[in-house]
């Protein structure tokens, strides 16, 4: 072992060496710690470079103003999708599923919800844009998604957004897919309860 | 406390060493350790091995015969797992064990008792991952890439046991990779300097600091996983505000290091292995450290290569694109280092030679269907089928792999004393070429095709080949059953091995009689 192997080296120089090898070791384990925490730190790094350059499709500009120069010129499509999250029992569909406007046009389309449960639950959708980059150039004047919406058990309502897209859309962005998933806004605390009542 | 006082005791002598079980449970000696890691690796291949054996038996013919959707995916995941973490990387670090110390004239490795516990818990983090295939649900059946939602949201219960085990590999990885850096740096003899030390030394050193800085961050992906899935963080979930995407990217940042982690060794060994057998020096020794070097760096700015179907910008799509195609330049430096090497050398083509010949060309190949991987556009079309099976599997298998047994062939009569027998060493070399490509090439026509990869079952167009790489895959797997043979023979006797059985070999491990005895350079050697 060690000892044995040092025995043609003077103690000290074994000693010099073993201390040598400590003080690498430890810079090595630091750099170790500092590897991990960078992996945790590329959380909120990914957060904030999408938000600057809302590469992500998750900005959406919520932006009240409404337009007022029209570039007649150019036709964009924006489709719409919408999901419901696991775990909420909502039928969520667009009442359209897509519309040809001209960038700058103020236009307004409505999207139905219906609660399906016998619970009176609360839901949130939350948007996002593809191809990401268009994201920047969707502005919504106003939106359902601004809010939190409540439905008693088997009520429906139609939910409206008002939108323009801006002028200054990128000439290859002829299609925008607009997309919601609606979240279920009780479920931690039904999910609790659910589990309570399991362990009672 | 007896078998303690008994070890102490022992080494006060030399040569005498603890033994039984107990020699192989408590040694620090870094020849032993690294024996340990080779044959644990090799154990690994063959249960790895047996895994792809399961996925070719299914995929042989189409629709469902063998086994059940859920587990042909237990099996494509824990076979990447095994083999990239139980196979490549551990042979990787026994070759580093049993060579580093004896190419740079040191006694041991810097850190030998923290070697002893590298080693042995990497068996109990593969017990883990075994076991979960037994559990309740099934073992991981996420691919080993593990994308989340898959690992957290969709994930069978055993998922913890998989964290748990990919954290104790990484901590295996990461106390071997310490204790090389610490060798290199400190326990080089006296006139070993930097450019004097084998190329295999510093491949290794440049892999070793890439283990330092990704598997942290592997060790930092898997807890976000585990947190995800068991304690309601949402890192990955879009329900909490979390992204599936991000997921790929701290994935890949320290995925595509990795994967230089499993080839850069690879380079070293073909950097010892060609000039040996051409009796000529390496060409262009430090351009092989440089291009070294810009692989290790260029590998932490291409990751997002892996991804460019999830709707990235353009401009980040082109970036990649560019980073990616710029590695082959270091690349092919090597490449052409090696060619320039055998040119006008007296070769002669002993199994080494001919693994380490077989490792140039395939290896080759595999970069250049990496090179059209790299394409943006054409990665579209690519991606997620079977010609990406083709690519990696062409740089691992025949790359890393191929390597792994050019060194164990050159280095086994240092290692045990003998001569293996150079016969049965071709016959496994030529098995195994025809059948790795019998198993791998017909892989590109089927991606280019159009099969998606980790499918159980596909569409009827796709049967002969199918069939065609099925049969490959089974005279692979027998083929590599000759090695062990081989490496049984050579270990048990045979033809006694001169100090140096390679006539054009060079380095200090040459100059130790063979076997390289239990304690070697007790004196720092005189470099030249």
């Amino acid at each position: 072992m060690m000892k044995d192997d040092d025995v043609d080296i003077t103690p000290t120089q074994g000693e010099k060496l073993k201390s040598k090898n400590t003080v690498l070791m430890a810079k090595l384990f630091s750099a170790i710690v500092l590897m991990f925490g960078f992996g945790y730190a590329l959380v909120p790094l990914y957060d904030v470079l999408c938000e600057v350059t809302g590469i992500n499709g998750r900005l959406v500009n919520d932006n009240r103003e409404a337009s007022t120069a029209v570039d007649k010129e150019r036709v964009v499509r924006l489709q719409f999708t919408t999901s419901v999250a696991p775990g909420m029992p909502w039928k969520f569909k667009p009442k359209v599923n897509y519309v040809d406007v001209h960038p700058g046009e103020n236009t307004v389309v409505y999207f139905k919800a219906k609660n399906l449960s016998n619970l009176a639950i609360t839901g949130q959708a939350v948007p996002s844009v593809s191809p990401g980059i268009a994201s920047l150039y969707l502005n919504k004047t106003e939106c359902f998604c601004f809010q939190q919406q409540i439905l008693k058990s088997g009520e429906s309502v139609d939910m409206g957004l008002v939108f323009f897209i801006s002028t200054e859309i990128p000439k290859d962005i002829r299609t925008l897919t607009l997309s919601y998933t609606l979240f279920n806004m009780n479920q931690p605390v039904s999910k609790t309860a659910s589990n309570l009542q399991a362990a009672l | 406390m007896s078998t303690l006082s008994a070890v102490e005791e022992h080494n006060d002598h030399h040569d005498h060493k603890p033994k039984g079980m107990m020699r192989w449970i408590l040694t620090t000696n870094h020849k032993d350790i690294g024996t340990m890691y080779l044959i644990f690796s090799f154990v690994m291949f063959l249960i790895g091995g047996a895994m792809a054996m399961v996925i070719r038996a299914e995929l042989y013919q189409p629709g469902l015969q063998i086994v059940e959707p859920n587990f042909f995916n237990q099996m494509t995941t824990v076979h990447g797992l095994i083999m990239v973490f139980g196979a490549v990387m551990p042979a990787f670090t026994g070759l580093a064990n049993w060579l580093i110390p004896m190419m740079i004239g040191a006694p041991d490795m810097a850190l030998p008792r923290m070697n002893n516990w590298s080693f042995w818990i990497l068996p109990m983090a593969f017990a883990i991952l075994l076991s979960s295939l037994f559990m309740e649900g099934g073992g991981p059946n996420f691919g080993w890439t593990f994308y989340a939602p898959l690992s957290t949201t969709y994930a069978p219960d055993s998922t913890a046991l998989f964290v748990f085990s990919v954290h104790i590999m990484g901590i295996s990885s990461i106390l071997g990779a310490i204790n090389v850096v610490v060798t290199i740096i400190n326990m080089r003899a006296p006139g070993m300097s930097y450019m004097k030390m084998p190329l295999f030394v510093w491949t290794w050193l440049i892999t070793a600091f890439l283990l330092i800085a990704v598997m942290p961050v592997l060790a930092a992906t898997v807890t976000m996983v585990l947190t995800d899935k068991y304690f309601g963080t949402s890192f990955f979930a879009a329900a909490g505000g979390g992204d599936p995407v991000l997921f790929q990217h701290i994935f890949w940042f320290f995925g595509h290091p990795e994967v230089y982690i499993m080839i850069l060794p690879s380079f070293g060994i073909i950097s010892a292995i060609v000039p040996a057998f051409s009796r000529k020096k390496l060409f262009g020794y430090s351009s092989m450290v440089y291009a070294t070097a810009s692989i290790a760096l260029l590998s932490f700015v291409v990751w997002a290569h892996h991804m460019f179907t999830t709707g990235m910008p353009v401009a980040a799509e082109l970036f990649f694109m560019y980073c990616t195609m710029l590695i082959s330049v270091p690349t092919g430096v090597k490449v052409f280092n090696w060619v320039a090497t055998m040119w006008r050398g007296s070769l002669t083509f002993e199994t080494p030679m001919l693994f380490a010949i077989a490792f140039i060309v395939l290896f080759t190949i595999g970069g250049f269907s990496g090179l059209m991987l790299a394409i943006t556009p054409a990665d579209f079309q690519y991606h997620d089928t079977y010609f990406v099976v083709a690519h990696f599997h062409y740089v691992l298998v025949t790359g890393a792999i191929f390597s792994i047994m050019a060194a164990a062939y050159y280095w086994l009569p240092k290692w045990t004393g003998n001569m293996y027998n150079e016969s049965l060493g071709k016959l496994h070399f030529w098995a195994s070429l025809i059948s790795v490509n019998v198993l791998f090439f017909p892989m590109h026509f089927l991606g280019l095709a159009g099969m998606p990869r980790r499918v159980p079952d596909y569409a009827l167009q796709f049967a002969d080949f199918n069939q065609l790489v099925s049969i490959g895959g089974f005279a692979f797997g027998l083929s590599q059953l000759i090695f062990l043979v081989v490496v049984v023979k050579c270990a048990r006797g045979g033809e006694k091995a001169p100090a140096k059985p390679w006539e054009g070999a060079e380095g200090l491990e040459w100059d130790m009689p063979s076997p390289a005895p239990y304690h070697s350079h007790t004196t720092p050697p005189v470099i030249k």
